[in-house]
C-alpha cells in the first residue's frame, strides 16, 4: 500500500474512531455546561447502552430478523439501548446529582465517582465478568476508495453518528426545549425567571447526553464485536479528553474534540508502537488542562478555584 | 404527606424494574425473572425501611426535642474516658491481636494498616489542603516498583531502599502537582487520575525495566539488624522479618510513625497553611501563604507516605505488579478517606479497617465489595459528607447552603 | 368607579442570604397602570426585593400579592406564568444565543405563535438597533444594546407588570434618557413597571410613586412629585 493510500486509510479510521468519541464526549459536554459536573459516571451508561444493545439484538438475531429486516433491527436496537439509557441517566441526575445540586463541587464529584464505581461493578455482577460477544451483523464486504479500505459497519456506524449529531445540533438550535436547555446552561437564574423550568431541562440533558453515549457503546460492540463491564473507563478518558480540548460545555467543540482525538489516537497507533497510544492520549488531556484549560472552541474560563 | 410517599415508592420501583429487567433478566439470551426479583426486592425493602424511617420522625417530631445523631452520642460518652486510656487500650487491642489471630486474619491485619496509612497519606492532601487526587495510587507504586528495583537490581536493602522511595515519590509528587496548581477542582481530579494512569501504564509497557505485566518478585523481606558476637568479633547481623506476625507489628510501627506525623502536620503551620488554601485559596495567598510550594509540599508529603506504604507492600509480599495499582485502587483509597470523615485521623483509621476488614468478614459478600464502596460514596455525600466520624471544621463547609436561617 | 385593586403588595417581607438579613420587613403597594420607582444607595436591598418578589429569594417571613393573589412561595417560574418579567441587574443576556434567540426566550411560555410575531415586531419598533442586530450573540453587544434587548426580551412575555432593575447603568447619559423615553412608552401601553435605580432623579421624574430603601428597610414612601422635593431625599440622592 503506497504512502497516499495508507494515510488515506488512517484518515478513514480516525474519521470512524473520532465519530463515536464525539459522540459520548457530546454526553459529556452537555451535562457540564448545564450543571457544571463532570459526570463521571458517563462511562458507564456507555457500557449500558452496548450491553442493552447486545440483549436487543440477540433477541432479534434468534427471530431472524437480522437478516430480513435489517433497518428496522438496527432501529429497534439502537432505540431501545438510547431510551434505556435514558432513562437510566435520569435516574442517576435524580438519585446522585440532583440532592447535591446546592452542595459544593467536592460533594458532588465524589457522588459521580460512587456512582461510577456502582453503576460498573453492578454491571460486573448482572452481566458477569467476561466479555459478552455481539452477533456479527455486518459481513465483511467493504468498498475501497482510492487505495482505502471502508467496511459496511463503518459507513454504517459513521452515517449513523453523523445523523445523530446533525439531529442534536437541530434539537438545540431549532426547537423550544432545545433552545431553553441552551439558555439554562448560560444562565439559570434568568431562565428560571424567563419561565423556564430548569429541573426539567436538566432532565433532559441528562436524557440526551447518555443516550448518544449509549448509541456510541451499540456502535463500539458492534464494530469490536464484545462488550465488556468496564470498557466504560476508557472510553470516558478519550471521550472526556475530547470534550476538554474541544471546550466543554460547546456542542461543536465535542464534536471537533472527538475526531481530533480519534486522529491522533489512530496517526500514532499507525506510526509509533502502539502499546504507548493510550499513554498519549492521557497526556494529550493534561497538556490542553495545562495550558488551555478553555479548549478550542471554549469560551475563556475563569481559572477560579472550586 | 402518606400518599405521596408511598406514590414515590411505587413510582420508584416502577422505574427499578425497568432498570433491572434487561440487566439483570437477560444475562444470557433467555429471561431469568429470580435474578430481577431478588435484586428489586432488595431495593424495594430499602424504599420501605427508608419511609418507614420517615414515618416514625415525623410522628415523633410533634413536641420532642430532636435527638443528637447516635455518632455523636457515641463520640461524647468516648470522650468521657480519659484519651490516655482509649488510645492506650486500642494500642493494646491491637499490639494482642496477632498472637490470638491465625495467619489469614493477621494478613487481613496487615493489608488494614496498609491502607490506614494510605488513607491518612491521601488525606493530606484531599483533607488538609483541599486537592481532590484521583492518581494517589501512583505514589503508591513508586514506592513499591522502586524498592523492588533497588532490591533485585542492586540488592540494597529495605532501610537503604526506603529513603531513596521516599525521595522518589515525593519527586514524582511535585511532577504532578506542578501542573495541577492552577486548576479547578475538577480539572484536577481529571488530571491526577490521567497522571495515575500514566504511571500505571508506563509500569505496564516499559517492560526492559519493570518486567511489565508479568511483575517483579524475589525481593528481600525488611530486615532488623541487631549485634552479634562472634569469634572474629562484631558484627551486626540481620533478621528478616518473614512471618506474618512479624510484619504485621512492623507495618503497626509504620502505622504509628505516620499517624503521629500526620497528627503533627495537622497542628503545625504548614497543616494550617494547607487548610487555609482549601477554605479560600485567593484569600490564602494574600495572606501571605506561599500556596504554590505549599501545595506541592502537600502532594509530596502524601507521597511520601504512600511510598513507605508501597514498599513495604512489595517487601511483604516479594512481588509487585502493575494491576496493583489500578485507578479503582485510587477510588478505594478515596472512599476510605471519604468516609471516615476527610480531615478526620480517627475516622479514617476507622473507615479503612471497616472497608477492608469488613469484606473479609463477610466472605460471601465480597463481590458486593466494589458495589458497596461506590453506594457509600455516594449516599456518604448526600446524607453525611463530613463522614461518620467528622473533623469539626469539615462540616460547616461541606453543607455550605444549609444556611440556618434565624428564627425571630 | 370602584378602587381598582394594587397589582403589587408586598407586606412585611423579610429575607436573608445566609445570616445575612437583607430585606428587614419591607412594605409597599403597587397600583395597576403606575410607574414606581425604588431608589437607594447601593446595598441598600433593591435588587434583593426584585429577587424576592421572583421567587429567587425566598421571603423567610411576609406576604407577597400579585393581583391579589399571594406568590411568596411561588418558584420564580411560576411568578413568571403569573404575567410578572424581569430585565435584572446586568442585563443578563444569553450570551451564546443571537438577539432573536433571546427575544424568542422571552417569550417562551407564550403558545399564541401570531401574537408573539406581532410583539416582536412591536419591540422592533420600540429597539430599531436590535432588528439590525438580530443575528448576532447576545455577548457582542454594546452595553446600551444589551439594556434594550434585556427589556424587549422581558416585554416579549406581555407582562402585566414588568420590573426593571438598574437600567440606567453603566450607560450613556442620551443612552439613558432613550431608555427612560421608552419606558414611558411601554407603561403607556398598559404594562406596570417597578424601577429599581441609582439615578434617583430620572427613576423620579418618570414614576408616580417612589420609595426609598436604606438598609433593608423601606423609609420613606410618597408621590414621586413629592420625593423630588423632599429636603432629605434631596440632599442624600439627588446630590444637592
Amino acid at each position: 500500500m503506497d504512502l497516499s493510500a495508507f494515510l488515506l486509510q488512517q484518515f478513514v479510521n480516525a474519521i470512524f474512531l473520532g465519530s463515536i468519541y464525539a459522540l459520548i464526549a457530546l454526553g459529556y459536554t452537555m451535562v457540564y455546561g448545564i450543571i457544571e459536573l463532570i459526570n463521571f459516571a458517563h462511562g458507564e451508561l456507555f457500557t449500558a447502552g452496548a450491553f442493552i444493545g447486545v440483549i436487543v439484538l440477540t433477541a432479534l438475531q434468534q427471530m431472524g430478523w437480522v437478516e430480513t429486516h435489517f433497518v428496522l433491527t438496527m432501529i429497534i436496537v439502537f432505540g431501545l439501548a438510547m431510551a434505556y439509557v435514558a432513562v437510566l441517566g435520569v435516574a442517576l441526575e435524580h438519585v446522585a446529582y440532583k440532592p447535591l445540586r446546592k452542595s459544593s463541587r467536592l460533594a458532588a464529584l465524589l457522588s459521580a465517582l460512587g456512582m461510577s464505581i456502582f453503576l460498573s461493578n453492578g454491571m460486573m455482577l448482572s452481566q458477569g465478568v467476561s466479555d459478552r460477544a455481539y452477533p456479527q451483523v455486518f459481513g465483511l464486504n467493504s468498498i475501497e476508495i482510492m487505495g482505502a479500505r471502508i467496511t459496511n459497519g463503518q459507513i454504517f456506524i459513521i452515517l449513523l453518528a453523523v445523523a445523530l449529531m446533525i439531529g442534536l445540533q437541530l434539537f438545540v438550535h431549532r426547537t423550544r426545549l432545545g433552545k431553553a436547555m441552551r439558555a439554562t446552561a448560560q444562565n439559570k437564574t434568568m431562565a428560571r425567571i424567563l419561565g423556564i423550568n430548569i429541573d426539567l431541562t436538566i432532565r433532559i440533558t441528562f436524557m440526551i447526553g447518555p443516550a448518544l453515549g449509549a448509541a456510541a457503546g451499540v456502535m463500539v460492540g458492534l464494530f469490536y464485536g464484545a462488550v465488556r463491564f468496564d470498557m466504560g473507563f476508557i472510553f470516558m478518558i478519550k471521550a472526556f479528553a475530547a470534550a476538554i480540548l474541544g471546550g466543554i460545555g460547546s456542542i461543536p467543540g465535542a464534536m471537533l474534540g472527538g475526531l481530533i482525538i480519534g486522529g491522533i489516537e489512530v496517526f500514532w497507533a499507525a506510526f509509533l508502537p502502539s502499546a504507548w497510544k493510550d499513554v498519549t492520549t492521557f497526556t494529550v488531556l493534561i497538556l490542553v488542562l495545562y495550558l488551555k484549560p478553555s479548549g478550542l472552541l471554549g469560551e475563556g474560563t475563569t481559572e477560579v478555584r472550586v | 404527606m402518606v400518599r405521596q410517599e408511598l406514590k414515590k415508592i411505587v413510582v420508584y420501583t416502577f422505574f427499578l424494574a425497568i432498570l433491572f429487567i434487561p440487566m439483570l433478566g437477560f444475562k444470557t439470551p433467555s429471561f431469568q425473572p429470580g435474578r430481577v426479583f431478588k435484586t428489586l426486592g432488595v431495593f424495594v425493602a430499602i424504599l420501605i425501611f427508608n419511609f418507614i424511617v420517615k414515618l416514625i420522625r415525623s410522628r415523633r417530631k410533634a413536641g420532642e426535642v430532636q435527638k443528637t445523631p447516635l455518632t455523636e452520642r457515641a463520640g461524647a460518652w468516648i470522650n468521657q474516658f480519659p484519651k490516655i486510656y482509649t488510645l492506650g487500650g486500642l494500642v493494646v487491642l491491637a499490639v494482642v491481636f496477632p498472637l490470638v489471630a491465625d495467619n489469614y486474619m493477621i494478613d487481613v491485619g496487615i493489608t488494614c494498616l496498609i491502607y490506614v496509612c494510605l488513607g491518612l497519606g491521601l488525606n493530606i492532601v484531599v483533607g488538609l489542603c483541599g486537592l481532590l487526587d484521583l492518581g494517589y495510587i501512583a505514589f503508591y507504586a513508586v514506592g513499591a516498583y522502586s524498592y523492588s528495583l533497588l532490591n533485585l537490581t542492586f540488592g540494597v536493602s529495605f532501610w537503604a531502599a526506603l529513603p531513596i522511595g521516599i525521595v522518589l515519590g515525593m519527586i514524582v509528587g511535585c511532577i504532578i502537582g506542578y501542573p495541577t496548581l492552577k486548576m479547578r477542582g475538577d480539572y484536577l481530579a481529571i488530571v491526577t487520575m490521567g497522571f495515575g494512569e500514566i504511571v500505571r501504564l508506563v509500569l505496564n509497557n516499559w517492560d526492559s525495566l519493570t518486567a511489565g505485566p508479568n511483575g517483579l518478585f524475589g525481593m528481600q523481606r525488611p530486615g532488623l539488624y541487631y549485634p552479634s558476637f562472634e569469634e572474629s568479633g562484631f558484627t551486626w547481623a540481620t533478621y528478616y522479618l518473614k512471618s506474618l506476625p512479624a510484619l504485621y507489628y512492623f507495618i503497626f510501627f509504620i502505622a504509628i510513625v505516620v499517624i503521629i506525623a500526620v497528627r503533627r502536620l495537622d497542628n503545625s503551620r504548614i497543616g494550617r497553611a494547607w487548610i487555609a488554601i482549601r477554605e479560600d485559596e485567593v484569600a490564602a495567598e494574600l495572606s501571605g501563604v506561599p500556596t504554590t510550594w505549599i501545595k506541592l509540599l502537600a502532594y509530596a508529603l502524601g507521597a511520601a507516605f504512600a511510598s513507605v506504604a508501597g514498599a513495604f507492600f512489595a517487601a511483604k509480599l516479594s512481588y509487585t505488579n502493575p494491576n496493583f495499582f489500578l485507578f479503582m485502587e485510587s477510588c478505594i483509597v478515596l472512599s476510605i478517606v471519604v468516609l471516615g470523615g476527610i480531615g478526620s485521623i480517627p475516622g479514617i483509621i476507622m473507615a479503612a479497617i471497616a472497608l477492608i476488614a469488613a469484606p473479609e468478614i463477610f466472605r460471601q459478600l465480597e463481590a458486593y465489595r466494589m458495589l458497596a464502596f461506590g453506594a457509600i460514596m455516594t449516599t456518604m455525600m448526600i446524607l453525611k459528607p463530613e463522614g461518620l466520624i467528622p473533623a469539626s471544621r469539615r462540616r460547616h463547609e461541606l453543607h455550605e447552603a444549609d444556611e440556618k436561617k434565624p428564627t425571630e | 368607579m370602584t378602587n381598582p385593586q394594587p397589582i403589587l403588595e408586598l407586606a412585611d417581607v423579610h429575607t436573608y442570604y445566609g445570616n445575612i438579613h437583607a430585606l428587614k420587613g419591607i412594605s409597599c403597594t403597587i397600583q395597576q397602570g403606575e410607574i414606581a420607582c425604588l431608589i437607594g444607595a447601593n446595598g441598600a436591598g433593591k435588587s434583593t426585593t426584585l429577587m424576592t418578589i421572583f421567587g429567587v429569594a425566598q421571603a423567610s417571613r411576609g406576604e407577597i400579592r400579585f393581583k391579589g393573589d399571594p406568590i411568596q412561595h411561588l418558584r420564580p417560574e411560576q411568578v413568571a406564568a403569573r404575567g410578572v418579567s424581569q430585565a435584572p441587574e446586568g442585563r443578563q443576556i444569553f450570551p451564546r444565543m443571537s438577539t432573536m434567540e433571546n427575544l424568542e426566550m422571552g417569550a417562551f411560555l407564550r403558545k399564541d405563535k401570531v401574537e408573539v410575531a406581532n410583539d416582536l415586531e412591536r419591540v422592533f419598533k420600540l429597539f430599531p438597533v436590535l432588528k439590525d442586530r438580530m443575528h448576532q450573540l447576545g455577548g457582542t453587544l454594546s452595553g446600551g444594546e444589551q439594556q434594550m434587548l434585556a427589556i424587549g426580551r422581558a416585554l416579549m412575555s406581555r407582562p402585566q407588570l414588568l420590573l426593571l432593575d438598574e437600567p440606567s447603568l453603566g450607560l450613556a447619559p442620551k443612552l439613558v434618557e432613550r431608555i427612560f423615553e421608552t419606558v414611558l412608552e411601554i407603561n403607556k401601553s398598559g404594562v406596570t413597571i417597578f424601577l429599581v435605580e441609582q439615578n434617583a432623579h430620572m427613576a423620579l421624574t418618570i414614576s408616580s410613586t417612589g420609595f426609598v430603601m436604606e438598609t433593608g428597610r423601606i423609609v420613606l414612601t410618597d408621590k414621586a412629585s413629592a420625593l423630588l422635593e423632599n429636603e432629605q431625599v434631596k440632599k442624600a440622592y439627588l446630590g444637592e
